[in-house]
């Protein structure tokens, strides 16, 4: 509706439903919220909630019941979207670097463009010397690595992350966490992230949206204050506890 | 991994040779030349029942100085590439069409259950009767027995294509021609290979039966001419060439698998 240039998603009433063998289970309902131009959003809420669905209403990957999701354009245009999974999702037969180079070659981008922007993302996310490797040479945190990489070397205007350091050890993902904030620093995105991780929310976002009931909706929309750049030592703040207690009272509902 | 470097080194040499692994397939082989003279010997049975392999040797020699051995041998190798090739494009494509179209496997599957019980070198001697015993009767059994493997390895491999690339896929909105080429195909090549190289190996027996059907040309026939007149040593030239041969297409295609498949971690076979 209010498509102003100042926000990258608006999303109203959204409803999702899944057709069962017993009926329709209804997943999503009354999903209203809206993403500000280069906003850090996290998206949480208890497992086995809509996080993912919802993401992936978003990327058009599963149909609506009703509701809309709108893209505002940008500089003219519809805005490009990126998506992370929470698998790596990398081509085994397809190098490290071809395999960042995937999507550009769908969308039919001449090889030398295709050879800098994959370089150039391979500076990005700290791969070199690895762009002949294959994946089952990588480590699960590489792997994620090549997968961010993937999503943004069509540079995207919002990117869509689901889980992404879900499968990896506490040590990996908080240093993933770091480099995700690097990335996001120099490159200026929307982001918005599903995790369940509630210091993972707190230490990455401007804005935590909470994912709760049944069906689903947003019951707490909570801005982060907390000064950036981030780093470890801000875990251990009174703010980001008080932040956090906030987020953990609203899931344990 | 450091335990095994050492044991490695320890080992005596004489167990470092035979790692090599050309050096035991060698020794088993003198192994059964040896026994073969030495029953030769032993038995002391006419040369129409069982030459002795200075015998083979010396006739596959005379064959293959009159030109017979390669007139014959290049025959049956035509055959066998025309039909593999023929043979496995057709499978390939009708796979890829059938596990799109799941109507159409429907129809097919009870062909494909038959053709898995039914070997088809039992129909070759119909196929003769058809088509004659020309090239072609013997280009479409050998294009048989490697069509069905084949055909029904590239279903199981397009059915195992992971979902979660197929969501990668079309989270870049790829066309069907593009998840085909980018996902499907190299998805399924290495089952699709698996199949080629069953079919490689049926696809000997089935040139053979062919021609030994009916023909006038080819190891089929050979084998036919050595029986006819007791030249019991062209029959094992025969034989041996087969076998040579088999063998040479089942290098060939392990080594196309290695070579398309070289993300995969290979072990010594």
């Amino acid at each position: 509706m209010n498509s102003s240039p100042e926000y990258s998603l608006v999303v109203q009433n959204l409803k999702v439903s899944f057709r069962e063998t017993d009926g329709v289970l209804q997943v999503l309902d009354n999903v209203c919220f809206n993403l500000k131009k280069n906003e850090f959003a996290c998206l949480i809420g208890p497992s086995g909630s809509g996080k993912s669905t919802l993401l992936r209403a978003l990327t058009g990957l599963i149909p609506l019941e009703s509701g809309s999701i709108e893209f505002p354009e940008v500089h003219g245009r519809t805005p490009r979207t990126g998506i992370v999974f929470q698998n790596a999702n990398l081509m085994p037969w397809r190098t490290l670097e071809q395999n960042i180079a995937l999507p550009l070659e769908l969308d039919h981008i001449p090889q030398v463009e295709i050879n800098s922007k994959v370089k150039e993302m391979i500076e990005l996310t700290g791969l070199q010397g690895f762009e002949k490797s294959w994946p089952h040479e990588l480590s699960g945190g590489m792997a994620q690595r090549v997968a961010i990489a993937r999503s943004l070397v069509q540079d995207p205007d919002i990117l869509f992350l689901d889980e992404p350091f879900g499968s990896l050890d506490e040590l990996t993902r908080e240093r993933m966490s770091e480099e995700l904030l690097r990335i996001w620093n120099e490159k200026r995105k929307t982001i918005l992230m599903v995790t369940h991780s509630i210091p993972e929310a707190v230490f990455l976002s401007d804005r935590v949206l909470v994912l709760a009931g049944f069906p689903q909706g947003i019951v707490l929309d909570l801005p982060v204050e907390l000064a950036r750049p981030r780093d470890e030592e801000l875990r251990y703040t009174p703010e980001f506890a008080q932040a956090a207690a906030t987020l953990h009272e609203h899931l344990r509902i | 991994m450091a335990t095994r470097t050492r044991t490695q080194q320890e080992s005596p040499s004489w167990q470092r040779v035979t790692h090599q692994r050309w050096i035991l397939p060698l020794i088993s082989l003198l192994i059964f030349l040896g026994i073969w003279q030495l029953l030769y010997f032993l038995l002391d049975l006419p040369t129409f029942i069982l030459p002795s392999p200075a015998i083979v040797w010396a006739k596959f020699l005379e064959v293959l100085n009159n030109g017979m051995w390669w007139h014959n041998t290049s025959y049956t190798l035509l055959e066998l590439a025309l039909g593999l090739f023929f043979g496995s494009v057709t499978a390939s494509v009708l796979g890829y069409v059938l596990s799109k179209t799941p109507v159409l496997e429907k129809i097919m599957s009870p062909f494909l259950v038959g053709s898995q019980s039914v070997p088809v070198v039992a129909i070759a001697p119909l196929i003769i009767i058809w088509f004659g015993p020309g090239l072609f009767s013997k280009v479409l059994i050998c294009s048989l027995t490697v069509f069905f493997p084949v055909l029904v390895n590239v279903l199981v491999g397009m059915r195992q294509v992971s979902q979660d690339l197929r969501e990668l896929m079309d989270s870049f909105k790829a066309s069907k021609w593009q998840i085909l080429h980018y996902l499907e195909i190299p998805a399924s090549l290495p089952v699709l290979l698996g199949g080629l190289r069953v079919g490689a190996t049926l696809s000997v027996i089935g040139a053979i039966v062919g021609e030994l059907v009916g023909s006038d040309r080819g190891l089929g026939y050979l084998i036919n001419l050595g029986r006819g007149q007791y030249d019991t040593a062209l029959v094992f030239v025969a034989v041996f060439s087969l076998i040579f041969l088999a063998a040479s297409l089942y290098s060939i295609v392990l080594f196309l698998e290695r070579r398309a498949l070289k993300w995969q971690t290979w072990q010594e076979i």
